[in-house]
């Protein structure tokens, strides 16, 4: 699905090469600090690097036009941000926002019930804890149906249950779906458990070139 | 028409106890503001005296040229002023973008001002020429620079949600969208109070102006109608070429937000 080539970003990325595979899960885990996060912005164009080649679907990334792309590679960012709205309007706005068509409140009360939050629609997001704001986002983004997904610690802000709960759920729509997921993670446990393949920022980082 | 009450130039000078009063004050409650006070008074008195014989000498040799440099300096220094005003650093492109709505958006509002709305005769006649450019300018002035800290504020305060919006796929425009109104917004407010409280809160300038240049109040009203409608359009037209354009500075060719 990706390939990356000799990439270079600041002093954070050096990759000589890496190959993500498509209709899988891939984690990649390693520090904080390790660059985990800036490279899952590459491969949706919210970041360019500074040199070498990401490909999607075998062309250069930069060919395909970025709002097109972000369409179809969703990013889920590590701080889970709801606008000022309610929750039936958050759950919408990924459709929105990539200009599709919108949902009926059955299948939003549907998400909602599979990733166990008990909300009602009208309710005002910006009041909802941590938690429950990280899997509205979450629903949100699996609303869209997207092609990839790319998850900057999804779970980061869950108990242990809640958390086994929404991976449960995520993993199992992408694989009925077809999807392929890269999911950033710091936690090894759930690396492990849910990845199809688990890529370790220490063995694709090329120390020799980066400046430290 | 009545002449003006004319004042003396001693008459004038006992106005300046106002400025020694404050000064007084200041000194007293240890406010150290007594040089800044100082310097306004004194370029305020050079800058209004200087102003005077320019224009003495511009209404007393009528020329379409005259005019027209007038309306450039004011226009140069209104661009220069919101620079100088905004806090925030900008980028060249934002600073091009804030010259280019400056000059096409009052420029638009007031050749409709001049040509369809008062029609001046002659078309650039200094009196009416000079002041009513300079309003339109002034206030558009103080409207782009609302506008601008509220977008920069705008978008470094919600750089993370543009982003989340941008990593779901949203156009830049679709992303800034909240950013954009509430600097429209922000921009247009004042404007929007002042016509609001007009003739009961305050008699604006012009008004009294032209009441104690001894018209009848209902004629000042006429002028002040129309004027305040000008100043709505010029200030809501060069925000909006501002915005319209200044927001996509903020994004690179790939949709990146760069802030």
């Amino acid at each position: 699905m990706f390939t990356v080539n000799g990439l270079i970003y600041k002093n954070i990325l050096h990759i000589d090469k890496l190959e993500i595979p498509d209709h899988k899960i891939i984690c990649l885990f390693g520090e904080s600090g390790s660059g985990k996060s800036t490279l899952l912005k590459m491969f949706n164009q919210m970041l360019s690097p500074d040199d070498g080649e990401i490909t999607y679907k075998s062309q250069p990334i930069q060919e395909f036009p970025s709002v097109e792309l972000r369409r179809e590679v969703v990013m889920l960012g590590q701080d889970p941000i709801v606008f000022d709205e309610t929750v039936r309007e958050n759950l919408q706005k990924g459709l929105e926002f990539a200009e599709r068509e919108l949902e009926d409140d059955q299948t939003l009360i549907k998400m909602l019930g599979k990733l166990k939050l008990d909300k009602s629609l009208d309710e005002d997001a910006s009041k909802l804890s941590g938690g429950e704001k990280q899997r509205i986002a979450l629903a949100r983004v699996l609303l869209m149906k997207a092609e990839v997904y790319l998850m900057d610690e999804p779970t980061s802000a869950l108990d242990e249950n809640t958390e086994h709960l929404v991976m449960d759920v995520f993993t199992e729509f992408i694989r009925t779906h077809q999807k392929t997921a890269v999911m950033v993670t710091h936690s090894k446990e759930v690396a492990e458990k849910y990845a199809d393949q688990v890529v370790y920022m220490s063995d694709i980082l090329n120390r020799r070139g980066a400046v430290t | 028409m009545n002449e003006m009450l004319d004042i003396t130039f001693w008459q004038l000078s006992t106005a300046y106890i106002f400025i020694l009063i404050l000064l007084a004050i200041v000194k007293w409650w240890k406010i150290s503001r007594e040089k800044e006070i100082l310097i306004a008074t004194f370029r305020m008195t050079i800058q209004l005296v200087l102003v005077g014989y320019v224009l003495t000498f511009i209404f007393e040799n009528e020329n379409m040229l005259y005019s027209l440099i007038v309306l450039v300096i004011m226009q140069t220094f209104a661009i220069f002023n919101i620079f100088k005003r905004t806090k925030h650093s900008m980028s060249n492109h934002l600073k091009k973008i804030i010259a280019i709505a400056m000059v096409t958006g009052t420029l638009f509002s007031f050749l409709y001002f001049d040509f369809i709305v008062a029609q001046f005769s002659p078309w650039y006649d200094p009196r009416y020429f000079i002041p009513i450019a300079g309003m339109l300018i002034g206030n558009s002035m103080t409207g782009i620079t609302l506008g601008v800290s509220s977008l920069v504020e705008g978008f470094q305060a919600r750089r993370k949600e543009v982003e989340a919006a941008l990593m779901l796929g949203a156009t830049p425009n679709k992303a800034s969208q909240g950013i954009v109104n509430h600097a429209f917004d922000s921009a247009i407010l004042p404007t929007i109070n002042s016509m609001v409280g007009m003739g009961i809160v305050f008699l604006p300038g012009m008004m009294t102006g032209v009441i104690l240049s001894g018209a009848s109040p209902m004629d000042a009203i006429k002028y002040q109608i129309a004027i305040m409608l000008g100043i709505t359009g010029s200030v809501s037209l060069t925000v909006i070429i501002f915005l319209y354009f200044g927001y996509k500075t903020f994004f690179n060719k790939y949709a990146q937000l760069h802030v």
